[in-house]
């Protein structure tokens, strides 16, 4: 293989012999970064954060530094919540689950710091419901971590109180969304609130300043107290800093998960060299480089990315798919986004308007029901996609899609409203003579082996 | 009352420079762009936002496109050819209920992208939206309605199969829910848990499927739950009283208070053909904001009674019998005049409006009648609306001198025995046994003349009985227990030969005492105006719709406890 992992967060992951009790984190140093972090103080520590130009795992890619200096534990009178966001859900995705099954601790180590660093006194960590085993895992690691004084009162003698408390997510998508999430915290429906004003910064968690950080975000802080920011921002791509979990699922010899200095690997790296190429010696046609909410990209197309050349102005290049860079930048610049890192791979097998309708019963069904256009429209995107996927589409239906789904994306409460756009409108943009030739064989093609998409 | 009030400016005098549709103008900070568009007489269409309700953003109907001041490099706005601000264009719209006004916004409320954001969320509403305006009782007054004509499309693209929810949905006493109606904007789940605090109502099931529910085994009947009735913009939520009685554009439009209580609601009274349908709250923020009690608002019936009295009855030989006015009217005077005025006592009633009142002491004053009372009707109260006190007009009583709240009234039982009243005058319909005089006690009374709009056992008891009006069908002034003075405006005529209570006072008094000159309600106004301090200064104009305040209301709290 011509490129290596880089592995920080995932380190000890599926290491021989490394299992996530305690005694084997302690061994490993675990938290040692806390008597780091204590000694630096948390207005160092958020000034590492900052520098390591850290950005959000969990979607977005927002500057964890830039949303932790929206609250100033100096100014603010109100507790202030920090909240692991483990609800992953996005399809195509599975690197969170791997960091609380596995290694539990170096989440709480980073929870812990993070929680230190903002001045946070309570903190929860909701865990999607379905993670039944990550659930009763973390129980266990918190209350060990608890036992050996790295929770509770008076932590390694420091004078800093700490509690964690894990709560079991509602069984929906929309609880990942964070603003959705703190209302499913406080026990109500998780339908997302309304920005302004309801920031988590400033009226999160009851009513309080609220952080919301995605699990592998918060095991990077660990890594960024350990090397320092600066370091840390030496690793990957300016602007693209550390190493970047991708979860890489379809068509490939070797799916899995994978980390990588963020954008030191282009996607055809990544398909061809680290997965082993597309499985049965076939051809790629498509792939989705962030979750199942990206926009999808087609083999064979070419992308305007600016860059910056080496005398630090930006230079427009045309890139191939197999030769973008898996960072967030680049791949917001060809038009879709790094998302959650669940890179989705399709073959020529592959029929695209399958796949979509697929993506878009997942959507129909996980959307929350708040706000009309979401609640309407995903559902109707869904029921035209089965119609034609069942062959009875017309001919006006591929455009009437993308009108829909233009009059979702921008006009919602959450991102939801785009998560489930963009995927129909890149489909339909990108492969519209396969979704065509689709509704002319309507009756004529014979029914293609699939599961119904109707119920 | 209301926990919000986003129709409300904090400061109406900070006011900043906005740009609406191009026109700069000065609104107060911080007001949202829904408020300040209407201000601005612009409309923002909206279906969830609901100024006296929490802001949800649901229904995205309020979508418009904001701009802010262009920065220049020295982060100071770079101004226009015209002193004022440039503005820089967000692309994405923003919903104009969560959105306060900064200075130097930019505001467009009808802009192409505006147009499309609404004329998606009407498609999109519209879609597993049930097409049967033909049998909805909304129709006529529904927002999906008049927003479809004014922002939607004809024809609709939806060609799949729609939604199938829950119809005829018996969510408690007064309210039937029909789920596919439902536009899932949350004001009736809102004002249940934030303005009554009963949180019976939510949603269950997700995205197309959300339902509106209550919760299991709870009955949404509130006393205020018909208030949902009103907000609710589609036809979801219909009141069992109301729906299939009428279509609501025949319905005429008065407006008039309510009677039940002593708060005195500002009503519509909504009636067609000499017949009244429903009873909808009219919104004063002095006195019931945008709400009123269930139990006012379908307290009209009382009006179609078949107790209901139609024709003046004059008592013969033991038995009453139907007769004319002019007979009717000859007998009470004669009755009256029979006995020395200090024999007289006459009940006014809490219910009588200030110029009925007026009239009546006009005429005890003349006869030199000085036992006067009302009879307290005191009810359940409750800390939102409702007042315990269930005369209407009882403090217009005592301002007129006509009440003591009773004490008097306490007296007349043993003075009626012992022979020193022994004629009673009965007005408001008022039911002297459940007031504590027994019908064994009025049966020694020489004369009993009652006035009233129902039988009851003391109009059965009287010689003569004077059918009078019920609230929707009299023109008048009340003062409420808060010390305000507000009018109430006739909707419908009387039925049968029933009459106006203040001309069958005029007419009373005509006949016992010649006395004249009262010729309409803005005549006793006038006359009465000049009389009773608490009403100086004011002309019937002047009290307005929305009613005036005449004493503060601890003034009349006071009162009331003296």
């Amino acid at each position: 293989m011509a490129i290596r992992e880089h592995r920080l967060v995932f380190k000890h992951i599926d290491a021989l012999g490394y299992t996530r009790d305690i005694d084997c984190y302690l061994k490993h140093g675990g938290y040692e970064m806390l008597k780091k972090g204590f000694a630096m103080g948390g207005a160092a520590i958020r000034e590492e954060v900052k520098k390591s130009q850290l950005r959000g795992r969990g979607g977005a890619g927002f500057p964890t530094g830039t949303k932790w200096s929206f609250i100033d534990p100096a100014k603010v009178t109100k507790p202030i919540y920090l909240i692991c966001n483990a609800d992953e859900s996005e399809p195509g995705t599975f690197k969170d689950r791997q960091i609380i099954y596995k290694d539990p601790h170096q989440l709480i180590e980073g929870m812990i710091l993070s929680c230190f660093a903002n001045g946070v006194k309570l903190a929860y960590l909701y865990i999607r419901c379905e993670f039944t085993e990550g659930w009763k895992i973390l129980e266990k690691a918190l209350g060990e971590a608890r036992s050996h004084g790295f929770l509770g009162k008076n932590i390694l003698k420091s004078g800093y109180d700490l509690e964690i408390h894990v709560h079991r997510g509602a069984g929906a998508y929309i609880c990942g969304e964070e603003t959705g999430l703190i209302e499913s915290l406080e026990g109500k429906r998780a339908y997302p609130r309304i920005k302004p004003p309801y920031f988590p910064a400033v009226l999160g968690l009851y009513m309080c300043p609220t952080i919301v950080n995605n699990v592998e975000t918060l095991c990077n802080v660990k890594h960024i107290v350990e090397m320092g920011g600066e370091a840390y921002a030496k690793i990957g791509r300016p602007n693209n800093t550390g190493t970047r979990l991708l979860c890489v699922s379809g068509d490939v010899v070797k799916p899995g998960y994978y980390e990588f200095p963020c954008g030191a690997l282009t996607m055809g790296e990544l398909i061809h060299d680290v997965c082993g190429g597309i499985r049965n010696g076939g051809k790629l046609k498509a792939v989705i480089p962030g979750g199942s909410s990206a926009k999808v990209l087609r083999a064979g197309e070419t992308y305007k990315i600016k860059e910056k050349g080496p005398d630090g102005n930006l230079v427009e290049k045309e890139v191939k798919l197999e030769d973008l860079r898996m960072d967030f930048d680049t791949l917001a610049s060809a038009g879709s986004m790094a998302g959650s890192g669940g890179v989705i791979v399709m073959d020529q097998t592959r029929d695209m308007v399958e796949c979509l309708a697929n993506i878009s019963t997942f959507y129909a069904h996980e959307s929350c029901g708040q706000c009309t256009p979401c609640r309407e429209g995903v559902l109707w995107m869904k029921k035209i996609l089965a119609r034609i996927a069942e062959g009875h589409g017309r001919e006006d239906d591929p455009n009437m899609l993308k009108e829909v789904a233009d009059r979702i994306a921008g006009r919602t409460i959450c991102a939801f409203g785009e998560a489930a756009s963009w995927p129909v409108q890149s489909f339909i943009g990108k492969f519209k003579e396969e979704f065509s030739l689709r509704i002319r064989r309507n009756g004529t093609a014979a029914k293609r082996d699939t599961v119904s998409l109707t119920h | 009352m209301n926990p919000w009030n986003h129709d409300v400016a904090k400061d109406e005098k900070d006011l900043v420079d906005v740009q609406i549709d191009g026109v700069w103008m000065q609104m107060p900070r911080g007001l949202n762009v829904v408020e300040v568009a209407h201000r601005a007489k612009k409309f923002l269409p909206h279906y969830c936002y609901h100024p006296k309700l929490s802001v949800v953003g649901n229904c995205r109907m309020c979508l418009f496109e904001m701009g802010t001041p262009k920065m220049g490099p020295d982060r100071k706005p770079v101004l226009g050819a015209d002193g004022k601000p440039e503005i820089a264009w967000m692309p994405r719209p923003q919903i104009g209920c969560a959105t306060g006004i900064t200075p130097g916004m930019g505001i467009r409320t009808d802009s192409a992208l505006v147009k499309d954001c609404r004329n998606g969320v009407m498609e999109f509403l519209l879609i597993n939206h049930p097409l049967d305006c033909p049998i909805c009782d909304q129709a006529g007054e529904c927002k999906l309605q008049e927003f479809s004509v004014e922002y939607g499309t004809g024809a609709s693209r939806f060609t799949e199969n729609k939604v199938k929810k829950p119809k005829n949905v018996d969510l408690g006493e007064r309210i039937v829910l029909d789920d596919e109606r439902c536009i899932l904007c949350s004001r009736c789940v809102r004002f249940s848990s934030e303005i009554t605090q009963d949180n019976v109502l939510g949603f269950v099931n997700r995205g197309s499927h959300s339902t509106l529910t209550a919760y299991p085994g709870k009955s949404f009947d509130n006393d205020y739950s018909l208030n949902t009735v009103d907000i609710c913009p589609v036809g979801a939520l219909t009141s069992k009283d109301f729906r299939f009685q009428m279509r609501v554009w025949f319905l005429k439009e008065t407006k008039s208070l309510c009677t039940s209580c002593g708060t005195g609601c500002n009503t519509m009274i909504g009636s067609r053909e000499g017949k009244v349908y429903r009873l909808t709250p009219r919104e004063n923020e002095s006195v019931n904001s945008h709400w009123m009690c269930d139990h006012g608002r379908l307290n009209f019936h009382y009006l179609e009674s078949k107790e209901r009295l139609t024709r003046p009855l004059l008592k013969a030989a033991g038995e009453q019998f139907p007769g004319t006015w002019v007979d009717a009217i000859a007998r009470a005077a004669e009755g009256l005049q029979k006995v020395k005025p200090a024999e007289i006592a006459i009940v006014a009633s809490g219910r009588l409006t200030n110029e009925e009142l007026f009239v009546l002491k006009r005429l005890a004053g003349e006869l030199g009648v000085s036992q006067v009372d009302t009879v307290p009707h005191l009810g359940q109260g409750d800390k939102f609306l409702r007042s315990a006190d269930g005369n209407p007009n009882g403090r217009g009583a005592e301002l007129l001198g006509l009440s003591s709240g009773g004490r008097v009234l306490s007296g007349w039982a043993a003075a009626i025995l012992s022979g020193k009243i022994k004629a009673l005058l009965v007005l408001g319909g008022e039911n002297l046994i459940s007031a504590g005089i027994p019908a064994s006690t009025l049966a020694k009374l020489e004369v009993l003349i009652y006035s009233g709009i129902l039988s009851n056992e003391t109009s059965r008891l009287a010689q003569v009985v004077l059918p009078g009006s019920g609230f929707a069908e009299k023109t008048g002034s009340m003062v409420n227990v808060h010390g305000r003075l507000q009018r109430m405006t006739r909707a419908i005529s009387a039925p049968g030969e029933a009459r106006e209570d203040w001309m069958i006072l005029r007419d009373l008094r005509m006949a016992l005492t010649g006395g004249n000159s009262l010729h309409s309600v803005e005549d006793i106004w006038k006359s009465m105006a000049t009389e009773v301090p608490q009403f100086q200064g004011l002309n019937w104009a002047k009290i307005g719709d929305l009613g005036i305040q005449i004493e503060s209301s601890a003034k009349a709290d006071e009162a009331k406890l003296a």
